[in-house]
């Protein structure tokens, strides 16, 4: 199974190498400006990380795509589209989008999260609930529990419900906004553990934002630096440590690395 | 449960269209009560269907009634109908009346005989010690505490008027309920008021009537008015009323009335007869007000839950259509209830009918529920709402599946709130003559007699109550387990 799934990767790679592009997106909030005019392409199925200190506008990118934020001018491209008010609807159902705090839905059960799309799709129900075991299996989440409601769950558990219902229609792209901000540390190891087998085998564009360093270099394909609303450098962590192109990109690295020796 | 609130509306706006009685109606006061209860034993006699409609508002909204057609007759004064209905400042005879109301197609008895004028009456040994016996003599004590109702307070034949004849210059007047003045007056909160000559209550208690030595008041002969198109065998009943109950006999019916609290026994004096059997069926009376009460509620909350919960939903979305929404719902809120009612009487589809009253309470439903939802929906965290976007569900589905089930115990808070206020509120009802608990309400405070306010005050209290659990109830049902669950 794995080679044929390989081979399709290197084979979409060459003909539609970039799931999303953005073209001198920019976004401001009345006189602030959250994103200089920036240019960014992300691959198909690799996993690309945004890091950059809090107000960088590496959040503002997902929203952007996600079409929840207008972009003040430029435009962006999901897989060859360009997104419009007329087809962010279908094209928000290609991407699974997880952010810190989960956004689930405390009305309803995890199985009732998870599914509350396909449901208002009209999927079948067996596909449904083959698809809701597979995603159980995937994400190690116990299926007893999917009768609970998200104040039922821990922490960690309400994470993967926001997975499964991000996974659950079987999107192209992945959007993750600091999955495991919300998380205490010990349950954050494990899980990131855990995700970087599913996007193995997901073998799916993905996105992610964060602010840590380590979980930049654990995850990315490509890490993209932020600062201030503007793309600072992209490469991978090597690129960026051998060959930093400003200072903020050097102390940046050098703050990251004291944390993490205290 | 849903289907009960739509047979509850329907019950409610169809009573205005009852079978083709003669309805009659009177003013609350003692005095209008009876003579709208000779009226009706009267036309009874004479072999009509009469229904009466007891203590409606003031002159304003019974002449309004009148000419819409919601109403046949009721008993007037001719100094009133001179000064509120005609406008007229000059003195005019009974003829020149009669022909003003008749281009109005409204037609008036001939007096039945007694004159209920204005009088200011004072505690008689008070009077005596100052010696103060007319009017004119107040000028010396500008210092008495006078205690008017508001209506002598606002007439154009009452308190300014009478101050500038007589030349007074009184420095402590203020409006009191007229039941409630003699109370005050009888524990001296207040030294004078104004009585209606006929009132039991001046010889009850022992008070002295001031002498109107500049003849200033007007004559307040009684009369009916009817509608010239009302069957002519019953004005010729009416008629036979004329000239046959002068001012003691008058006093003498108000006092029997406000000794048994029944006007309809008071009324039968009159006739010599022994009284009808009034329906003395306790629970069953204040069952009919309090149903009718529940009717009244219901249907205004289920208007005001489908107008309320939508103009809540616009109004969560920040801009100058909710600012424009919450501001005029608020100001709706700042009417009061009287003058809302009195509003909407004069205005076409309204008039004495429950469906004014169901209005009215409607208006006052939309606040609570508006503001409630707009804040159920505003407080949903911004995670949850890109969540729901995210998934790509269209702007009503996110409404309808996501928003409105978590916002669900904001806004079922929001219309608990407006049912429990409504039951209080919906007592006013009675002062349009729809009924409900309003009604035992209101007649006991004209007659001052806490046992008749309690038989309408505690039924709405225990109203309020079971409406309370009723909504803890529908909260087990409407708002989502996973909401009522403790972290």
């Amino acid at each position: 199974m794995i080679a044929p799934i390989n081979l399709c990767r290197e084979l979409q790679k060459d003909a539609l190498s970039k799931m999303i592009k953005l073209r001198s997106v920019s976004k401001t909030f009345g006189t602030t400006v959250a994103l200089h005019e920036t240019n960014l392409d992300v691959p198909t199925g690799d996993t690309t990380v945004l890091i950059g200190p809090s107000g960088c506008g590496k959040s503002t990118i997902l929203k952007l795509i996600m079409g929840l934020l207008e972009p003040t001018s430029g435009s962006i491209e999901i897989d060859a589209e360009r997104v419009s008010q007329a087809n962010i609807l279908r094209l928000r159902r290609r991407i699974g989008y997880v952010i810190q705090e989960g956004g689930l839905f405390a009305h309803l059960t995890a199985r009732q999260n998870v599914l509350l799309m396909a449901k208002h799709l009209k999927e079948p129900v067996e596909r449904m609930e083959t698809r809701l075991l597979e995603l159980c299996e995937l994400t190690h989440f116990p299926e007893y529990a999917l009768q609970r409601y998200p104040v039922e769950l821990s922490g960690g558990q309400r994470q993967r419900v926001s997975l499964m219902r991000a996974l659950v229609l079987k999107p192209s792209v992945l959007l993750l906004d600091e999955p495991f901000g919300a998380l205490d540390p010990m349950v954050r190891a494990g899980l990131q553990d855990e995700l970087k087998e599913i996007f193995k085998r997901l073998q799916q564009t993905i996105m992610m934002v964060t602010h840590d360093m380590a979980e930049a270099a654990f995850f990315a394909d490509c890490i993209v630096l932020l600062n201030e609303g503007r793309k600072v450098q992209s490469g991978t962590l090597e690129d960026l440590r051998t060959t930093p192109e400003s200072d903020f990109v050097h102390e940046f690295l050098g703050a990251q690395r004291a944390l993490e020796t205290i | 449960m849903k289907p009960v609130f739509p047979i509850l509306l329907v019950i409610a706006v169809s009573c205005s269209a009852q079978a083709r009685q003669i309805v009659i109606a009177s003013k609350k006061f003692t005095e209008s009560y009876v003579l709208g209860e000779i009226a009706k034993r009267t036309l009874v006699n004479a072999g009509f269907a009469a229904e009466l409609r007891q203590g409606m508002g003031g002159t304003i909204i019974l002449w309004q009634a009148l000419l819409q057609g919601e109403i046949w007759l009721y008993p007037e004064y001719t100094g009133t109908i001179a000064e509120e209905i005609l406008k007229r400042k000059e003195p005019m005879s009974t003829d020149e009346m009669g022909a003003l109301l008749r281009q109005r197609g409204v037609g008036m008895t001939e007096e039945l005989g007694f004159n209920n004028t204005y009088a200011l009456v004072m505690q008689r040994n008070r009077a005596i010690k100052l010696g103060v016996h007319q009017i004119s003599n107040l000028r010396t004590y500008p210092d008495l505490k006078v205690g008017l109702t508001h209506e002598f307070l606002d007439r154009q034949d009452g308190w300014a008027p009478l101050s500038a004849r007589y030349g007074l210059q009184m420095r402590n007047v203020r409006g009191v309920e007229h039941a409630l003045g003699y109370a005050a007056l009888a524990n001296g909160s207040i030294d004078l008021k104004d009585a209606y000559s006929t009132d039991a209550r001046i010889t009850e208690n022992d008070l002295a009537v001031l002498d109107d030595d500049l003849h200033f008041f007007p004559q307040y002969k009684a009369v009916f008015l009817y509608r010239l198109d009302m069957d002519v065998r019953a004005v010729a009943a009416l008629q036979k009323l004329a000239h046959t109950l002068d001012q003691s006999q008058m006093a003498r019916l108000n006092s029997e009335a406000e000794r048994t609290k029944d006007y309809a026994l008071a009324a039968s004096l009159y006739f010599d007869q022994k009284p009808v059997a009034s329906s003395n069926d306790f629970i069953r009376k204040i069952a009919g007000w309090t149903l009718r009460h529940l009717e009244l509620v219901a249907a205004s909350l289920l208007l005001g839950i489908i107008a309320g919960v939508p103009l809540g939903i616009l109004a969560s979305r920040p801009g100058p259509v909710s600012n424009f929404i919450l501001a005029i719902s608020g100001v709706i809120q700042t009417i009061p209830s009287l003058a809302l009612l009195a509003l909407l009487v004069p205005l076409p589809f309204f008039g004495i009918s429950p469906v004014t009253a169901v209005f009215a309470l409607f208006l006052y439903n939309l606040l609570p529920i508006i503001r409630n939802t707009a804040t159920g929906l505003q407080e949903i965290p911004t995670a949850v709402r890109e969540s729901a976007a995210g998934l790509g569900l269209e702007p009503n589905a996110q409404l309808w599946k996501v928003f409105l089930p978590l916002a669900s115990r904001t806004i079922l808070a929001g219309i608990k709130t407006s049912a429990i206020i409504n039951v209080g509120t919906a007592t006013v009802a009675a002062l349009i003559g729809v009924g409900g608990l309003g009604e035992p309400i209101i007649s006991g405070l004209n007659l001052n007699d806490y046992k008749t306010i309690l038989q309408g005050a505690i039924p709405a209290a225990l109203l309020a109550l079971l409406v309370q659990f009723f909504f803890d109830g529908l909260e087990r049902v409407f708002i989502p387990k996973g909401l009522r669950l403790k972290q």
